[in-house]
């Protein structure tokens, strides 16, 4: 291949396509290399998107893209040692349209996005990988791929968590394992009725349930579920610093738990595990992120460090959608000015900034430090279990008022660390 | 069908890999790893790829590799000598993701 492309990107998941699509749209010339048999062959999610953020970035993709089950009730349990407390959350807001987050398989919507992407006019080369990006004087001008050079004005890093190709420009290390978590996941067929029944829903909702407490040993993270149409996401995400640094427990030993409590086990009871995926979350928030740009070169989605765990949820694919949407936009301008050096494509940290992705990630920067609390994963569990039981324990005999019941929970030490924990929880 | 315990093994053999027996997408340098005291691979891998042998020296198998990473992230001793990711076509292959 002797043509120049205005943009090569590197990697065919949310950024990437996103990208792709967008360019396309408006007319580039993009080639996109995804090293998968196809586009969401090697992507992996915990199971959930949250379309609102992006609706308007993508307007015509949302109406037939094959999404699972909207969410519409929010769930959290509470597992300590021998009990647990389950909340759900379900409202009119998240019950009609335009309904606000899905359940969602990579290797199906990533496959269709690449589909439509193609439509638009972008050329996707599947199976291919790429090996080194070309640099002539400083500039990014192309990558090498399965032997071949090719030649582009920008390139376009959308290659995930680890990166390799930001590495090589020398524009971010190997993560830290402080900053990451690994998130591991079945998918667990059932029928559709099953999973209708067993969750309250009605037809075409979803639910989506977050599992903190014992099940990760005190590790920070927590199990997760989410309903598709015929099958259960079921995984984890746990701290990688964590679990380097405890060696009490493996990983897969942590989900094996997990899935024998019997609160998970009736969930997926008589379901068939049909497949088993890992993924890297970068985790690091506003403070691990690392340069965006250099010349010829945009970085966007994982392969950026743009993930988000706030406790009540971890997001990366919306941040993938809309960053690989503001590169796009950054090239597009570059073009027009013929001017694709950092300078000029400087432009797409600035689109980003003014954009919610980096309003979350600076609203939310003190949470890595703020939830990196082993309190939360132990102790509250622990404790709110305690408090219900005590409530509504009827022992043989008579039963205690309940307010000093209660009181001997609120002694002074336990006020002062709740007050603590507290005041570091408002920074978020 | 009830969800007994599944080995990781047997999770494994529910995906579709294509393993290629060409090349090695991750390859260790075992000295290196016999003077690593904390073996932390022993523990991230979701797939316990990372396993020790009966003399205490770390064995490792690519071929069930879910390409994640975290192996990457967590060997401080550099006994890791290469970390790519497998050649186009070959690796894991997600059917849902």
């Amino acid at each position: 291949m002797d043509e120049k492309f205005d943009a090569i990107i590197v990697g065919g998941g949310l950024a990437g396509l996103a990208s792709a699509y967008t360019l396309a749209q408006n007319g580039l010339e993009v080639l996109l290399l995804e090293r998968g048999d196809y586009s969401g062959a090697k992507n992996v999610t915990g199971g959930r998107l949250y379309v609102s953020p992006v609706r308007d970035l993508f307007p015509d993709l949302w109406k037939k893209a094959p999404l699972e089950r909207f969410i519409a009730h929010e769930e959290v349990a509470m597992l300590a040692g021998e009990r647990s407390l389950t909340l759900r959350y379900s409202g009119n807001e998240l019950a009609n349209e335009p309904y606000q987050s899905y359940s969602i398989l990579r290797a199906k919507f990533d496959r269709w996005f690449a589909k439509q992407a193609e439509r638009k006019g972008a050329a996707i080369i599947t199976k291919t990988k790429v090996d080194d990006l070309i640099i002539e004087n400083g500039k990014v001008t192309g990558v090498l791929a399965a032997g071949d050079e090719l030649k582009a004005d920008v390139v376009i890093a959308c290659d995930g968590a680890m990166s390799l190709i930001s590495e090589r420009m020398g524009i971010r290390s190997p993560g830290l394992p402080k900053d990451h978590a690994v998130g591991f996941k079945e998918i667990i067929e059932l029928d559709p009725n099953v999973i209708e029944d067993r969750f309250g829903l009605a037809d075409g909702e979803g639910a989506a349930r977050l599992f903190m407490g014992e099940v990760t040993k005190g590790k920070f993270g927590g199990g997760f579920l989410y309903t598709n149409k015929e099958s259960i996401s079921l995984g984890m995400v746990v701290s990688i610093k964590d679990l380097m640094e405890d060696q009490d427990v493996t990983a897969p030993e942590l989900m094996d738990n997990f899935k024998l409590r019997p609160e998970v086990a009736k969930l997926i009871r008589g379901g068939q595990t049909a497949e088993y995926s890992a993924h890297v979350i970068p985790e690091g928030g506003y403070k691990a992120l690392s340069k965006l740009f250099a010349d010829g070169l945009l970085v966007a989605g994982d392969a950026a460090g743009l993930a988000l765990n706030i406790g009540v949820t971890v997001r990366g694919m919306e941040y993938a959608l809309a960053s690989g949407y503001y590169a796009a936009q950054a090239v597009i301008a570059a073009k027009e000015a013929n001017d694709f050096t950092a300078s000029k494509l400087s432009l797409y940290e600035k689109l980003l900034n003014d954009s919610f992705v980096i309003k979350d990630f600076k609203n939310f920067k003190e949470a890595p430090q703020v939830l990196d609390n082993p309190r939360f994963f132990n102790h509250y569990p622990e404790f709110v279990g305690n408090m219900m039981k005590d409530i509504y324990e009827i022992p043989a005999g008579s039963k205690d008022r309940l307010y000093p019941t209660m009181k001997k929970y609120m002694k002074f030490g336990e006020l002062w660390a709740m007050l603590g924990d507290l005041r570091k929880v408002m920074k978020i | 069908m009830s969800i007994e315990k599944m080995t990781t093994t047997e999770l494994l053999s529910l995906n579709k890999f294509n393993v290629d027996e060409e090349e090695a997408h991750i390859i260790l340098d075992k000295n290196i790893c016999a003077k690593c005291d904390d073996k932390p691979c022993l523990y991230v891998c979701p797939a316990l790829l990372y396993k020790l042998d009966k003399d205490g020296n770390i064995s490792f198998d690519y071929a069930g590799c879910l390409e994640c990473g975290t192996c990457r992230l967590v060997c401080k001793a550099k006994g890791i000598t290469k970390w790519v990711y497998p050649r186009g076509t070959f690796g894991v292959s997600f059917r849902y993701g």
